[in-house]
């Protein structure tokens, strides 16, 4: 209990914790992005009429969802250099955080395309329009204005995610954090900072995931 | 282009059936439907729920599938395959029952979205086809607005009025006013009417037997997915030939 406070490793710290603070925003910035790319293409490829192109769908999915993340970006790190695919800490984060990310991102997204009433697709096709068409520009953003919510929970999941990334070293909050902890002992005060400093990021996170919907899901609906 | 030559004989009916066929598994909801629409003909299809006709104009635009029997509309025979069922669907616009205006979109852009990205129209080109059927039906000063903000029949006129921006050859009206609230369904109706007497082909599946009688060329009365009786209206409503016929509309007059 006589245990005396001393932020100063952490102010000393403080220009590293705050560019990690950046690594760790463009980790979940870039992750969220292909994430986005991978939940959109995965659920156009599940709608398609050739078999086995669902088949892979649902099996990433399942892959992806009942495996550990650490193991995932281990399995890229580690394992894909084995197989001639070598890659530095931070795109393998990047690309872990996606595949992670776009496979619960192909869920919500499907349940999103699956709530637009059947009435949308057929208008649009006795318009002229094909399937294709119809899918980008009638039933995509209404469906994803419905799963908006979701779709951001699990993206601030993400962003949070992207410290077990320390656990290949890649430039985030969580390794330079422990960096400094090593270096000073100061476990309480760092941590404390770490804490407050990720609080931060998904404030900020949920701010433009808001200012977003404001501006692109305005139109009203009932 | 040259779909407009073909329809040009005017010999040639705009819109004909024969031996149309359809099932549903064992359940077959068309049954050997022959028929044939000439070019500005107004055609009303009544009959129960459940009767098919509904299902037959969706064939028309191949929005159903059909397993026998022939359709062929403006000159097009519309096969299985995607190129022939897209030619058919710009030279056909179709109303639903609800509405099914895109909600994301105002109204100018429901309208100018197929014109632009199914006709290949240029932007202004667009707008300005948009506008002046948005003025037809009665609505311009709502061109800005989302769907949301219009009433049910603003919404229905706005539907037709984006069909009508692809120049379509001949209309299906699916129930149009069925869902609408009844204060709002003479709009819908005088709007239709507005239309067919600018000469429009129109298949118009409907209840609302004011508007048979005033427009139609023709009723055709359907049960168990199949055309049980066809006649011009006076006829059809003053002398039905069959049990089923004055069943339906002893059920459906003595409702009004």
């Amino acid at each position: 209990m006589n245990y005396t406070l001393d932020f100063t490793p952490v102010i000393d710290g403080l220009p590293n914790l705050l560019w990690a603070c950046l690594g760790t925003f463009t980790l979940a910035i870039c992750g969220m992005l292909l994430a986005i790319v991978i939940g959109i293409g995965g659920v156009i490829l599940r709608q398609s009429p050739f078999k086995p192109l669902r088949w892979l769908v649902i099996g990433f999915v399942e892959l992806i969802r009942n495996t550990p993340f650490l193991v995932q970006i281990f399995f890229i790190y580690f394992a894909l250099p084995l197989a001639g695919i070598r890659l530095d800490p931070t795109p393998t984060a990047i690309i872990a955080l996606g595949i992670n990310g776009g496979a619960y991102a192909i869920e919500i997204i499907r349940g999103g395309v699956q709530s637009i009433s059947k009435g949308q697709m057929e208008a649009g096709l006795a318009l002229g329009l094909h399937k294709a068409q119809v899918f980008r520009l009638i039933i995509l953003k209404p469906a994803l204005r419905a799963i908006y919510p979701s779709l951001t929970s699990q993206f601030i999941l993400l962003t949070l995610t992207t410290s077990i990334a320390s656990a290949i070293s890649a430039y985030e909050l969580t390794s330079v954090s422990q960096r400094i902890e090593s270096d000073s002992f100061r476990s309480f005060e760092v941590y404390f900072t770490v804490t407050a400093f990720y609080l931060v990021i998904s404030w900020v996170m949920m701010r433009i995931f808001a200012l977003f919907s404001s501006r692109y899901f305005s139109y009203p609906i009932r | 282009m040259n779909q407009t030559a073909n329809s040009g004989n005017s010999t040639e009916p705009m819109i004909s059936l024969s031996g149309v066929g359809k099932w549903y598994g064992a359940f077959q909801a068309l049954d050997n439907i022959n028929m044939s629409v000439a070019k500005g003909e107004k055609i009303v299809l009544c009959g129960p729920s459940g009767s098919g006709k509904s299902t037959l104009i969706r064939c028309i635009n191949h929005l159903e599938a059909y397993q026998k029997g022939d359709i062929h509309v403006g000159g097009i025979m519309l096969g299985h395959g995607s190129k022939t069922i897209d030619a058919v669907r710009r030279e056909v616009g179709m109303v639903f029952q609800q509405f099914n205006l895109f909600p994301h979109l105002t109204v100018l852009q429901n309208c100018m979205l197929a014109p632009m990205r199914s006709l290949g129209l240029e932007k202004a080109q667009a707008e300005d086809r948009a506008r002046t059927l948005l003025e037809r039906v009665k609505i311009s000063e709502q061109a800005e607005k989302y769907p949301a903000q219009l009433s049910g029949g603003q919404q229905q006129r706005v539907a037709i009025a984006r069909a009508l921006c692809m120049r379509p050859k001949a209309m299906l009206f699916d129930e149009p006013t069925s869902a609408l609230d009844p204060e709002m369904v003479k709009e819908v109706l005088d709007t239709m009417i507005a239309l067919a007497e600018e000469g429009m082909t129109m298949i118009c599946v409907t209840h609302e037997m004011g508007f048979a009688r005033q427009v139609a060329d023709r009723v055709i009365f359907m049960a168990s997915g199949a055309i049980v009786e066809e006649a011009p209206p006076a006829e059809f409503f003053s002398n039905p030939k069959h049990e089923r016929t004055r069943k339906f509309l002893g059920e459906i007059l003595g409702r009004h």
